[in-house]
């Protein structure tokens, strides 16, 4: 195992997520109930989610600029483990909202952007699998995934806040975001939300490295 | 140093932002008996035997990023080595 440390960091704070998420003391809220434990897992996917793609956008940019074959790689794993996060964000906050909200998907602004998201990265993907050179398909890409980065911000933050809607944070609603997280919901959530995004850098240190060994054989 | 205070200044103006018209959850939430909770699987401890599911398919699937890992591992020594030869 290369680098045991920040492994071992990411399981004992996934350890301490689980149990303080199922565990800890909870506020007693309408309508939400118990359900205010799925902050620890549903909206660490999303914050999860933000940062590995900004980091795969940071790799696409590094790849422009460098034209180093190792940053697209990490750029295309990045946006992949950002992607499955994202699809377990929109799963997770149908179950959710099928509870809360009355229906698994109400066409919340928030549901439906975060879906568009989830598409234009899908068409990343498809848009890189469809080049054959590697240069090319490098520079498109990259050039792409800014373009997605660029979408993914005001359609995650800043429509959703211009309009009415059910989910937190958006249109003065009474959702949990709308509450001030309170600290003792913090010493879960932060920590949560490392753990998560820690595993999905392993998860794609393990495709990395596996990409490698792919193109080493390749050569 | 510049980096850093920008980073920094980014961070405090998303917070002014995020934290405008919020509720804020005061002790009184946490002493809120009127809201209905979970509290007879807490007090029976039949929580714990979700914990103890959780945890287990936690350490299942830990384990099977480290045997991942571990095989991965060996496969990028063999090709390596194979490399190194040629």
């Amino acid at each position: 195992m290369e680098k045991k440390w920040w492994k071992i960091l990411c399981v004992a704070i996934l350890t301490y997520a689980i149990l303080g998420a199922l565990l800890f003391d909870a506020p007693r809220l309408n309508i939400l109930n118990e359900t205010i434990r799925n902050l620890h897992f549903h909206v660490t996917m999303w914050f999860g989610m933000i940062i590995l793609l900004t980091a795969s956008m940071v790799y696409a940019i590094r790849y422009l600029r460098t034209g180093n074959q190792r940053f697209d790689t990490y750029s295309v794993e990045f946006a992949n483990v950002g992607i499955l996060f994202a699809v377990l964000g929109l799963i997770t906050g149908a179950v959710w909202a099928n509870y809360a909200w009355g229906e698994p998907w109400s066409g919340d602004p928030k549901q439906n952007n975060s879906a568009i998201c989830l598409l234009i990265y899908c068409a990343y993907l498809v848009l890189r699998n469809s080049i054959n050179d590697d240069q090319q398909r490098g520079r498109i890409s990259a050039i792409y995934n800014i373009l997605a980065f660029a979408a993914l911000i005001p359609l995650l933050f800043i429509l959703p806040r211009m309009t009415d809607s059910l989910h937190p944070g958006n249109g003065g609603n009474p959702g949990f975001n709308a509450y001030d997280l309170d600290s003792r919901l913090r010493i879960v959530f932060y920590p949560a939300i490392i753990g998560w995004t820690l595993l999905g850098v392993w998860m794609i240190s393990l495709r990395v490295r596996m990409r490698k060994i792919q193109q080493a054989l390749e050569d | 140093m510049k980096k850093i205070f920008s980073v920094l200044a980014l961070l405090f103006c998303l917070n002014l932002a995020y934290s405008q018209d919020k509720i804020e959850i005061t002790a009184e939430d946490y002493e809120n008996n009127a809201v209905e909770m979970a509290d007879t699987m807490r007090s029976n401890g039949k929580i714990y035997v979700v914990v103890a599911v959780v945890m287990v398919v936690f350490a299942g699937i830990i384990f099977y990023m480290i045997q991942t890992e571990r095989k991965i591992t060996r496969i990028e020594r063999e090709v390596l080595k194979e490399k190194g030869n040629s």
